[in-house]
């Protein structure tokens, strides 16, 4: 008997996009091309491309590791997870899983909005595999886990998101797999059940039990896994010890608050511009790069004017971790607007008002244009990058709210309300 | 330890593309028939949770069915009824064809409708679309209620042939599994076979001596008439209720071996389709 909890081998999925064309996407027009082929038409061209989600990806977990996967997304993480929780099939390789297992790539899975929090306790542990007796036997467990128990009664369309994320976590905590797989679920829930969940992996880990944990939370990682991999475009980029691979993803230009070029002739630009450094800072000139959804946020681009009498704008456009373009911003400041700049120095620095990113990473792309004539001087795309976190104290735009929360910005805007206590009075 | 237990005892899954011909995997649907249970639970609880007058509804229609064809074939068309009221002999056909007919459409969309499990968790899939035929007998079985209401206003005593019920109606939902297995399945891929089974039930019901006796059928076309399984289960139905015209066995022993033949088929093609669920739901 080997200590083998899973072994992956040249596990690869492909994805066909441009496939879905509502043509394809339906009986009549299927029946049609067929009907065409046989009429000795010649079908069209096929706008089929593919896409490896997942490429050639292999490893090993021993019994009783806590594994953890890391990248950005669309790196292939989710499709891996899909792939071990047999959700979906690999294109070529294979994975061996030894022991009772658990895969769920959404905690709630199961869930029915109508349901009481009872009842939905018993569907999901169902749908994971559980026996209806096993259920009954670890009932109260779970709902005291959860701390749902006032609620137990209540269909959970009533619930909290919080309240929902708990008892969706706990029935899945309960289940004693020997294998878990846990995906993003410490990102969500309050900041006081993220660490009691986190005390309920590390107790599963002691255990023997393996866990395969996937999430964004670099300390997390760092804290709780022995091992991890990291993946970029579907393929394995590093593996080995977890603090060393979370190192690696943070520094290997994935995500760095500075970068600096101190050879001139390393440097970015051409013979009239050259890029020095890109950093980000806090408000008050740290260079971190995590920072707090709050507070303001300094871009700051250091750069050498070589040749003299250029109107020379820098650039900055930011981008959210799902490579959205949240913002270009060009600078503005009035003292050298339409100002040709002599040659020497200079540091420009653009601040980000606080509460106005969302959560998540951030990458910053460094431009130095002239605007008139147009001419892109420099581009040093994805120069460096940050995270920002809500730290969940109340005082941000999620209030009290901890569920998930999508959208490119989250400003907190300015509301105000009109009450009439006379009017709207039921009749 | 106790992971090395648990490791002895379960073998080792493997996880590897699929090829060729899949096997049903009956240990592993065995091993799920709590989540039918469970599954089968949480739609009638919903349903009728929501709607207390939920039954009501389901009822409505196969009640209205049963007044109109009155209506219109026996007062107006004077279709004759195997020399049965007619409301009754009308009656005990809409209730196993609405068993059948909604089994049929409820599972055929089943599978889109169960797409945020799919997409989320692994089970067998099978489970699904059998969930969702089997959970009609709930209706059923309140029709069949008024059904023996309606036999007793009737003075009508029901006789040793009722012992066959349970057989035609297996008959009814295995019928409507083994179609719903394939339009589930490739409902997945061409989204507009949901809206061809409406359609598809309707022409099939004229082809089912619901409104009709079998009986109008020329002899000589009786076997191919076998062709349409619920033919047999109608005819069945009719008799081991009312005990009238004992139903053509040819018929009916033809219209076992097509939904033999459609269901063993659409396992097949189902579990050879089901890998590719999560990827285009």
């Amino acid at each position: 008997m080997s200590d083998t909890a899973v072994s992956v081998t040249g596990l690869s999925k492909r994805y066909r996009l441009g496939a879905i064309h509502a043509q394809d996407a339906s009986l009549a027009g299927a029946l049609t091309r067929g009907l065409r082929r046989l009429g000795g038409q010649r079908p069209a061209a096929s706008t089929q491309s593919t896409l490896w989600a997942l490429r050639d990806v292999s490893f090993e977990i021993k019994q009783g590791e806590v594994f953890g996967v890391i990248g950005t997304n669309g790196s292939g993480k989710s499709t891996l997870l899909k792939i071990l929780s047999r959700v979906t099939e690999p294109t070529t390789g294979r994975a061996v899983i030894h022991g009772r297992f658990c895969g769920l790539l959404e905690v709630g899975t199961g869930f029915h909005p109508e349901l009481t929090g009872r009842d939905n306790v018993f569907m999901s542990g169902a749908i994971l595999g559980m026996k209806r007796q096993e259920i009954a036997q670890k009932f109260d467990e779970i709902v005291a886990f959860a701390e749902v128990e006032q609620f137990i009664d209540t269909p959970v369309k009533h619930y909290s998101s919080g309240m929902y994320v708990r008892l969706g976590f706990s029935v899945l905590a309960h289940m004693d797999p020997a294998i878990l797989i846990v995906d993003e679920v410490l990102a969500v829930g309050d900041v006081r059940f993220q660490k009691k969940c986190m005390g309920k992996m590390e107790d599963v880990g002691k255990h023997g039990r393996t866990v395969i944990l996937v999430s964004h939370d670099m300390p997390a990682i760092t804290r709780l896994c022995s091992r991890a991999i990291l993946l970029n475009k579907g393929e394995v980029v590093q593996a080995g010890p977890a603090h060393e691979v979370v190192n690696h993803y943070l520094h290997a230009g994935h995500i760095q608050p500075s970068v600096e070029w101190p050879d001139p002739g390393q440097a970015p630009g051409n013979e009239v511009v050259r890029l020095r450094a890109v950093r980000v800072r806090t408000e008050a000139g740290v260079m971190t790069d995590r920072f707090d959804i709050r507070k303001p946020i300094d871009l700051e681009v250091e750069f050498d004017v070589v040749k003299a009498g250029r109107i020379f704008v820098p650039v900055f456009n930011l981008y959210n971790d799902e490579d959205v373009l949240v913002f270009i911003a060009h600078d503005r400041d009035p003292a050298w607007q339409r100002t040709p700049r002599p040659t020497g120095r200079y540091i420009s620095t653009a601040r980000i008002p606080g509460n106005l990113l969302s959560e998540g990473m951030m990458s910053v792309s460094s431009l130095m244009m002239t605007e008139t004539p147009f001419r892109l001087h420099v581009h040093v795309p994805r120069a460096i990058g940050f995270r920002v976190d809500d730290s969940g104290d109340g005082d941000s735009a999620r209030g009290d709210y901890h569920g998930r929360w999508p959208g490119v910005v989250r400003p907190l805007l300015e509301w105000r309300t009109r009450y009439t206590p006379e009017q709207g009075q039921a009749v | 330890m106790e992971s090395a237990i648990a490791q002895e005892s379960s073998p080792a899954l493997v996880i590897e593309p699929r090829t060729g011909y899949v096997q049903v995997g009956w240990r592993e649907l065995w091993a799920a028939r709590e989540l039918l249970y469970f599954l089968a639970w949480r739609d009638l609880k919903t349903r009728y949770a929501q709607t207390a007058i939920g039954a009501g509804w389901a009822l409505m229609q196969p009640l209205l069915s049963t007044l109109i064809f009155t209506l219109v074939f026996s007062y107006l068309a004077k279709v004759p009824s195997d020399g049965l009221p007619y409301p009754l002999f009308a009656f005990a056909a809409i209730l196993p064809w609405t068993l059948f007919a909604r089994s049929l459409e409820r599972s055929t969309l089943s599978v889109v409708t169960e797409g945020g499990l799919i997409k989320k968790v692994y089970f067998p899939r099978l489970i699904i679309p059998i969930a969702a035929t089997f959970i009609n007998l709930v209706d059923f079985a309140i029709g069949l209620l008024i059904l023996i209401g309606m036999m007793v206003w009737y003075q009508f005593v029901p006789q040793w042939t009722f012992i066959f019920l349970p057989l035609f109606v297996g008959v009814a939902l295995l019928t409507a599994l083994s179609v719903s297995l394939w339009l589930s399945a490739l409902n997945v891929k061409y989204r507009d076979v949901a809206s061809v089974v409406p359609l598809m039930t309707q022409l099939w019901m004229f082809a089912s001596p619901v409104l009709y006796p079998a009986s109008l059928v020329p002899e000589s076309l009786r076997w191919y008439y076998g062709l349409n399984p619920m033919a047999g289960v109608i005819e069945g139905f009719r008799w081991a209720l009312l005990g009238k015209t004992a139903p053509d066995w040819t018929m009916v022993g033809v219209s076992l071996l097509v939904v033999a033949l459609l269901l063993i088929g659409g396992v097949m093609f189902f579990r050879r389709v089901e890998r590719t669920f999560a990827d285009l739901i």
